[in-house]
């Protein structure tokens, strides 16, 4: 939900644009202030506060079961994490579940999109089908998908077996659990991605389908020509999005695997969780959010850019 | 139920040979995109399905997996709604998620409407200042968040979790953009009234943004219905928890009693699952307008 709506960066104007003509008003300081205070105090202490003390913990090697920040570090945390086989595990468990779940997220999410476009009627239907899993929160979707992973008896395992395969262990086997979390995550979450896209689809004009079927162009020719080149910036926007969402996952692993077997599905969050919750090591685990926070912070930065840059572009 | 798209004009002229066949071929192509679409849609209601299906099943007939049930029974969410967790759980999500939701809608769109409709010096240091925030990963700061609402000894209280959630800095941008698209002269008229700034925006801006607030409102609240990293740190006491946070710490407690997980796990969505029903078109219309706009 955080991730509807970045796409407002790049539409709404900047105050810059029109404070450039300068006039503040007397008499609207106070009254602002008043309006903002609300917001601000509590962004300040919850959001912007603890970016700056995570920063500056990560210096020290504070414990937490005491108070304070502990002694000074430097930057020896940044280099135990760098130089730590469990720090890169976790991130690459990250990138690869974003590897895993990005491109079907997304390509499916468009082929249905496409495929629902060209049905009138019954809309609600597949928009309940799709979406309905999206509402679930994580613990439920776990649930779920732990009874279809059961082994003998789950459903997944019944449906192997009916086509005579031998049942794998889903859950159980190091180089199939991400493969398996992967396959839940696209079940899950597809409909956010599968709506970002009809409504992307909703704005080409009819006309211009007409006027290419008039043409004589078929339906592939259509999808090719026309459909793919203006949902240019739908899919930039869900692409984004997507790789953010899927570089913060946790609860999955949290609930279905705790990050096993053998950590072979640990994504960095969960190691943070670990460092910081378990071991109590917060200067460490502070050094190791910041580095998630810039990768996270980076790949949403790279996208305001290019949007901005669109935008002033057209 | 589904019938197919006509794309063809409404008074199509005498066409040509080649447009007709155009045409059919549109057709034809239709209906395989309705077939393919609803074979794809049943297969995504099958887990689903298979939830409900087992939950409706006995403990003991779950080893059996077939879609029959010999011996219905509601026996599962009976033990459940008996136990009385779930009702605590029921009740911490509802006032956590509705505080939440309307913290946000409130403070975001005090925010936004002083950024959208007043004048005031460094009002694009404050804009720049909370756009900052659309990019920062709330997940990352769980470690300092946790001292920081330790040492406010708010461990274990619904405010631990309610008040880092409000402060939702995409929330703002979306009200300020509606906002600004509401035409001023409104606002403007009430303020020759000699209605003050609060009153403009309490009485004429608020209630012409209805659609924006109640998908503001229906996301921060399932949005934080559905969070878990954040309660499960700073909630241990169960009578305290989540739905969430409860599925998570009990659900390795029932092993093998597959129909009461599934019973649990129906139990712990429906709430969502009705407000989705019931506001269907909102949140659909709310993902499309605020996410896509321009």
């Amino acid at each position: 939900m955080t991730t509807t709506t970045a796409e407002d960066l790049a539409t709404t104007r900047t105050p810059t644009q029109d404070a450039v003509r300068g006039e503040h008003q007397a008499g609207h300081a106070r009254p602002a202030l008043l309006l903002m205070a609300p917001f601000l105090i509590l962004y300040v202490l919850f959001i912007i506060g603890p970016s700056i003390y995570m920063i500056v913990m990560s210096f020290f090697n504070g414990s937490l079961v005491q108070s304070g920040l502990g002694p000074f570090a430097g930057f020896r945390n940044y280099a135990e994490a760098l130089g730590n086989p469990a720090f890169w595990a976790s991130m690459w468990h990250t990138l690869w579940f974003t590897i895993l779940t990005t491109p079907p997220l997304v390509v499916l999410a468009f082929v249905f999109a496409l495929l629902g476009d060209r049905v009138r009627r019954g809309r609600w239907f597949f928009r309940l089908a799709f979406f309905l899993p999206y509402i679930l929160p994580s613990a439920v979707m776990a649930l779920i998908w732990m009874w279809l992973y059961t082994p003998e008896i789950g459903l997944l395992g019944r449906v192997v077996a009916a086509f005579g395969f031998p049942e794998p262990s889903w859950l159980g086997n190091p180089n199939l659990a991400m493969w398996s979390l992967a396959f839940a995550t696209v079940w899950w979450t597809l409909g956010f991605n599968f709506v970002l896209y009809l409504a992307g689809l909703q704005d080409i004009p009819r006309e211009l389908y007409e006027a290419a079927s008039i043409d004589g162009a078929g339906p592939w020719q259509q999808i090719r020509k026309i459909t793919i080149p203006m949902l240019a910036r739908t899919t930039s926007l869900v692409v984004v999005l997507q790789i953010i969402a899927s570089l913060k996952v946790f609860d999955q692993m949290y609930i279905m695997t705790s990050g096993g077997p053998n950590f072979s599905t640990r994504p960095v969050l969960e190691y943070v969780y670990d460092v910081g919750f378990t071991d109590f090591r917060v200067g460490y685990a502070a050094a190791v959010s910041t580095l998630f926070f810039i990768l996270v912070l980076a790949v949403s930065g790279v996208w305001v850019f290019l949007t901005r840059h669109q935008e002033q572009g057209l | 139920m589904t019938t197919v798209a006509d794309t063809r004009p409404q008074h199509s002229a005498p066409g040509t040979v080649t447009r007709d066949s155009i045409d059919r071929r549109i057709k034809l192509f239709n209906a395989t995109c309705a077939g393919v679409l609803i074979a794809f849609a049943l297969l995504w209601l099958v887990p689903i399905a298979w939830t409900i299906d087992t939950a409706f099943k006995p403990n003991a007939e779950t080893t059996n997996p077939t879609w029959a049930i010999h011996d219905p029974t509601l026996a599962s969410f009976r033990t459940l709604l008996a136990q009385g967790d779930i009702w605590n759980w029921y009740a911490s999500s509802f006032i956590i998620s509705t505080a939440s939701a309307a913290g946000t809608v409130l403070t975001a769109s005090m925010a936004a409407f002083a950024l959208s409709r007043m004048r005031f010096r460094f009002r694009w240091v404050v804009f720049w200042f909370i756009l900052i925030g659309i990019m920062i990963p709330h997940q990352a700061l769980i470690v300092p968040q946790f001292r920081e609402v330790s040492a406010m000894h708010l461990l274990n209280t619904y405010l631990a979790v309610i008040l880092p959630q409000i402060p939702l800095a995409i929330a703002v941008f979306i009200f300020k953009q509606f906002f600004d698209g509401v035409p001023r002269d409104l606002d403007e008229a009430a303020r020759v009234d000699g209605a003050g700034f609060f009153r403009t925006y309490w009485r004429v801006v608020m209630p012409l943004s209805r659609p924006v607030v109640s998908a503001v409102a229906i996301f921060t609240f399932v949005w934080s219905w559905n969070n878990l990293l954040w309660p499960l740190l700073v909630l241990s006491n169960p009578k305290l928890m989540t739905i969430p946070v409860g599925i998570a710490t009990v659900q390795g407690s029932y092993g093998i009693r597959y129909a009461d997980t599934m019973a649990f796990a129906i139990l712990g969505a429906l709430p969502l699952v009705l407000l989705f029903i019931f506001f269907q078109r909102r949140i659909v219309e709310g993902i499309a307008g605020t996410g896509l706009k321009g």
